[in-house]
């Protein structure tokens, strides 16, 4: 009814290889986008803006980050709080150095850093495979936390050993430290998260994108197809460590303000890990449902009760909060295994045969 | 740097044996509790392929359930038993709201279900006993504690703290428990061909449901035996939840299905990363058993992909 | 279209919280308190919270507030982490907080540089950061009743006294073990510059938070190098852990200090009769022998109003809480004294806490004698360095010993001067304080 494509014809090549080929997704995705730069800076109040919806853009990156290596690559990562921490400290290194340089440079630039660290602990993937290498990359989260705490160049030897960001701008607006506000600062994190997104988008279509998702397929079969693994497999390391590096860098930097190492913990890596499960592997669109559903609902149900009048002592919605996450992913995962995502997806499917059951 | 590095560490182990076997033996109990975490991983890996994540918060859980009704004035033995029958309905539960709607799903899917069950569990327990750490009730229920001192020539001395070699004991029991359980019995022997193949195990008649359903009593019986002994060294809370991951690279090195490569493997990674700390340590900055043991699991793992004890992966197009 | 109702569905919960914010009634104040009853440090967080809140609720149930003004009393739970600090702080800071008590270092180190610009004090009770205390580089942070630093050096001088002089710590060894974080690291630059100073030897033993309950590594470290004092900055599960290690390897309990962080009772209780003899700082009376303590179990325990167990009343953490609780109120009531206002503001409450001035008569007045000491801070001393004693354990309670007596300030002032100064520069462009002084 309203989500058919009859009608729409495409004459050329350009068209049918579009990111989105139907008109109706279109129109969708540019009402969301406005709905994300028009309205919500403008209606959001300065807690959704800080405690919501940045986080769950800078997450929406790192869990981005993930799904290129373990949803389109098929190589199970832990280790992304460690490479997160390894864009943040870069980024402070780096504007601590070169303050003049404006910060989106830095934070772009942090990625790499990331990238090169995800290509070393990469290297025994090409021996390791499942399991085994999740145990690689936890030595990596470790390996890399501790290297946060006992190298003290990495915080210009603070003796706190915490990294304080300092106040930058941009255009003449603050968009880090203090005293920047939350709209400046959730547009940066905007512009970028969306910039990264399209490029990884089309990463995914092309060439190399395909070539991860044969090494995910049947690693055997996609070698003997003339996929060199060692070159699909580290570049997925690299593109994955670069925007969970970004993603670090960001949330150090436009969300939380300071970090201890402890801010890079597994306990991060594993948050990631579950937005991008529960968005659904292989899937762009559900890295942001996943973050969405991680982030967001634990803080809606911890601030709902008192909102509606119901007093309930903080702790305790702190333990039905873990209970009814918990008892969700549960739930989420034996009505649809492979995610939100594919729950989008079954959705669209009705709607386009809509009102009727089939067509 | 160099003599830092390659000699002086070995001096310094011979200077003062008596230290050495201190510190082979803390590593040994190290490993032997590790080991004990890394067993209940096995089994239900053993038996339904899934990698229960949610093993460390079950030893806490356990833990909380034996200290919290002792506290409540509950007899120490009886709720020993009690716990052992909150372990079992909750290996039902589990079975029959997690595993059973999930059954033939891919390994990551259960894996995250488990996950799942981790924060489940994480608010259950503190809802009910608190988040206050407890302590654990080691004399009520006859553990020794206490400890033995063993000189060695001259002013040497090594401390053997009772309760650490009650550890070793209870683990080499379970493991011999555990062996004689696969090998000799009936269910035991309906668990390996689970673990085989699903489908042909059913077809001779073994119900899938209650094997899950036992093998996660099992495993929930090793979580209570390893939240006592840890909890005996420390507390029991749920900071302990972390020292759970330690079971990793344990499991790495012995294979996942290999109940003596736990054990191997524990005590590998104990004694490894305790001899690291107290000899490598100090050049670094210390603190490096954090991710010694990880290393240790990669670099056996680079010779052997498949770890120690696993069976050696065959790989067909 | 779930991800635009998603959205739709944010903002409308967004605005009706801005809408439904609890009106407060016209003459009260609100004051947030950060807690931690859950996660790994929920050990030493619950006493505090039970004792933070108490205090407050007794002056609500016992005078009605503040000269009239009732307190607006609301937990935020941290759990000790500093992503879920930082989401507190957003939440608070919505509904005008008066001040806002961290407890935790490092979620600390993440609002310092907010607070002078929300213009919201951040109270930070012998903890956070040292530098601190210097309230003209910070306005807007107070840390009464001492710092870290403060705390170091009164373990030292507490240990030279024992060994007959500041000249006598020449040559010894003093091991410190420490929580791998702010918190832990916060008191090494003190205890360096200390060991080079008075000639001993310093050694660390760092515990990463991974590792609090497995300290075997570290202990038997310890066990070689033969320290001849031990100090520790544990917290939460580390605390038990390192007081049983400690025992197991026969280390003389009574060379082992912990900080104030150190000195629960479940802390020492896990070594039971073995720990004897191991000794904390403390700045406040333990047990509930103060009629101030008695006011909160008649108005508040006894009516049922406490989350408390009745077994852990008054304990050493709990009195801590309900110490801070009164720095927060005599805030208030000095805010209120400078401004004639009722219902004071945060900005007022930064003139009350930089104006705080409890002294021997007040502490009368509150319930107090005894169970803590004076205190005054001023425009530039925003810690106020108060004295501190020994507490020792004697197998089953705390016990006091010795006297209450004053860290090395005069030491450790000029080194609080210098590492402000040097925050200032790492944060460049600081913002100078523009704040009037109002002393008086």
């Amino acid at each position: 009814m309203f989500y058919r494509e009859a009608g729409q014809f495409k004459t050329s090549y350009a068209a049918d290889q579009q990111v989105f080929p139907i008109l109706q997704d279109r129109i969708g995705v540019a009402v969301i986008l406005g709905v994300a730069i028009f309205v919500v800076p403008f209606v959001a109040n300065d807690f959704f803006l800080s405690a919501i919806a940045i986080p769950f853009l800078i997450l929406a990156l790192a869990t981005i980050g993930l799904n290129v290596l373990t949803g389109y690559a098929g190589q199970l990562s832990l280790g992304t709080g460690g490479f997160m921490g390894v864009g943040a400290y870069a980024c402070y290194k780096l504007t601590t150095i070169f303050p003049d340089v404006p910060i989106v440079v830095h934070v772009l630039l942090s990625g790499f850093a990331a990238a090169g660290i995800g290509m070393i602990f990469g290297l025994p993937s090409l021996r390791i495979k499942g399991l085994y290498l999740a145990v690689t990359t936890l030595a990596a989260q470790f390996f890399l936390e501790w290297c946060f705490i006992r190298i003290p160049w990495l915080y210009n030897y603070n003796a706190s050993g915490a990294i304080e960001v300092p106040g930058r701008d941009l255009f003449g607006t603050m968009v880090t430290g203090a005293s920047a506000g939350s709209v400046p600062r959730y547009f940066t994190v905007l512009a970028i998260v969306i910039l990264l997104t399209v490029l990884v988008k089309n990463l995914l279509r092309g060439r190399i994108g395909r070539q991860w998702m044969m090494i995910r397929d049947m690693d055997i079969a996609a070698e003997l197809m003339g996929v060199r693994p060692l070159y699909a497999k580290l570049s997925a390391f690299a593109v994955s460590s670069y925007l969970c590096g970004v993603a670090g860098a960001m949330f150090v930097f436009f969300y939380l303000g300071a970090a201890e190492p402890s801010a890079f913990s597994i306990t991060l890596s594993f948050q990631v890990l579950f937005m991008a499960i529960l968005g659904g592997l292989g899937s762009l669109v559900g890295c942001f449902f996943g973050a969405a559903f991680i982030w967001a609902l634990p803080i809606i149900l911890r601030a709902g009760p008192p909102l509606i009048g119901i007093p309930i002592a903080a702790e305790t919605a702190f333990h039905i909060t873990s209970m009814i996450v918990g008892a969700l992913i549960v739930a989420f995962l034996i009505l649809e295994p492979h995610g939100l995502a594919r729950l989008w997806q079954i959705g669209k499917e009705k709607l386009r045969v809509w009102p009727f059951p089939y067509a | 740097m160099l003599y830092q590095i390659f000699v002086d560490p070995f001096v310094q182990m011979a200077d003062m044996p008596d230290f050495l076997l201190q510190v082979i033996w803390e590593g040994f109990v190290a490993g032997v509790l590790y080991a004990l975490i890394a067993l209940g991983f096995v089994l239900i890996f053993k038996a339904s392929g899934v990698f229960n994540f949610a093993q460390g918060i079950m030893v806490v859980f356990a833990g909380l359930t034996l200290v919290g009704l002792h506290e409540a004035g509950v007899p120490a033995y009886l709720a020993l038993v009690l716990a052992i029958g909150v372990m079992a309905v909750l290996a039902i539960a589990v079975e029959r709201f997690v595993m059973r709607p999930l059954v033939n799903q891919p390994d990551i899917i259960l894996l995250m279900s488990t996950i799942g069950m981790t924060y489940f569990l994480i608010g259950l327990g503190e809802f009910v006993f608190g988040g206050e750490p407890k302590k654990m009730i080691t004399e009520e229920l006859g553990l020794p504690t206490g400890s033995t001192e063993i000189e060695i020539g001259e002013r040497g001395l090594v401390i053997l703290q009772h309760i650490d070699i009650a550890a070793a004991v209870i683990a080499i029991i379970m493991v011999a428990a555990l062996a004689l359980f696969f090998n000799k019995t009936r269910i035991g022997r309906a668990l390996r061909a689970v673990a085989d193949d699903h489908q042909a195990a059913q077809s001779v008649g073994i119900s899938l449901n209650q094997i899950w359903a036992i093998v996660w009593f099992a495993a929930g019986i090793v979580a209570l035996a390893t939240g006592i002994m840890w909890g005996a060294r420390s507390d029991v809370s749920f900071a302990l939840e972390i020292v759970a991951l330690k079971a990793l690279p344990v499991l790495i090195l012995g294979g996942f299905t290999s109940v003596p490569g736990a054990i191997v493997g524990g005590l590998i990674i104990g004694i490894g990363e305790k001899i690291g700390e107290i000899y490598w340590g100090p050049l670094v900055g210390g603190g490096i058993e954090s991710w010694l043991a990880y290393m240790i699991a990669l670099v056996f793992l680079l010779f052997r992909p498949q770890g120690l004890f696993g069976e050696r992966i065959i790989e067909r197009v | 279209m779930r991800l635009k109702s998603l959205i739709a569905g944010g903002i409308l919960a967004a605005m009706a919280s801005t809408a439904a914010l609890p009106v407060f009634a016209e003459d009260s104040v609100y004051v947030p308190l950060f807690s931690y009853r859950t996660g790994p440090f929920a050990g030493s967080g619950i006493p505090i919270a039970n004792g933070m809140s108490d205090y407050l609720t007794m002056l609500n149930e016992r005078d009605g507030g503040i000269n009239g003004v009732r307190i607006a009393i609301e937990e935020c739970e941290t759990g000790y982490d500093t992503q879920k600090g930082v989401e507190c702080y957003e939440q608070v800071k919505a509904k005008n907080p008066l001040v806002i008590s961290p407890y935790s270092t490092g979620i600390t180190l993440q609002v310092i540089p907010k607070a002078g610009v929300d213009k919201i004090p951040v109270l930070s009770m012998a903890y956070g950061l040292s530098a601190a205390a210097v309230g003209n580089v910070f306005p807007w942070v107070f840390n009464p009743p001492a710092t870290y630093w403060d705390g170091a050096s009164a373990i030292v001088a507490d240990i030279a006294r024992r060994e007959g002089g500041l000249e006598s710590l020449k040559g010894k060894k003093i091991g410190y073990i420490y929580l791998d974080a702010g918190y832990g690291k916060e008191a090494i630059p003190l205890l360096e510059d200390f060991s080079r100073q008075y000639g001993f030897e310093l050694t660390l033993y760092p515990v990463p938070g991974k590792e609090m309950q497995n300290q075997s590594s570290q202990w038997l470290n310890v066990r070689r190098d033969r320290p001849d004092y031990m100090i520790m900055w544990g917290w939460g599960a580390m605390n038990p852990t390192a007081v049983k290690e400690a025992v197991k390897i026969r280390y003389p309990m009574d060379k082992f200090y912990g900080v104030w962080w150190s000195g629960g009772n479940d802390d020492a209780a896990a070594g039971g009769e073995d720990a004897k003899g191991y000794r904390t700082l403390n700045f406040h009376g333990v047990g509930s022998d103060y009629p101030v303590i008695q006011d909160i179990k008649k108005y508040v325990v006894d009516a049922g109003k406490s989350q408390v167990d009745p077994a852990k009343f008054a304990d050493n953490l709990y009195n801590r809480g309900v110490y801070n609780s009164m720095l927060i109120a005599e805030g208030i009531r000095r805010a209120q004294e400078l401004t004639g206002k009722k219902v004071i503001d945060a900005t007022d409450m930064r003139v009350g806490l930089e104006n705080l001035n409890v002294d021997e008569a007040r502490l009368k007045e509150m319930g107090m004698e005894g169970f803590a000491g004076t205190l005054k801070l001023s425009c530039a001393d925003h810690s106020g360095h108060h004295q501190v004693y020994v507490v020792e354990w004697d197998g089953k309670d705390w016990q006091k010993s010795g006297d209450w007596f004053s860290p090395m300030t005069e030491v450790v002032r000029p080194m609080l001067e210098k590492a402000a100064e040097e925050y200032k520069a790492a944060n460049a462009p600081w913002p100078e304080r523009t704040e009037p002084c109002l002393s008086n």
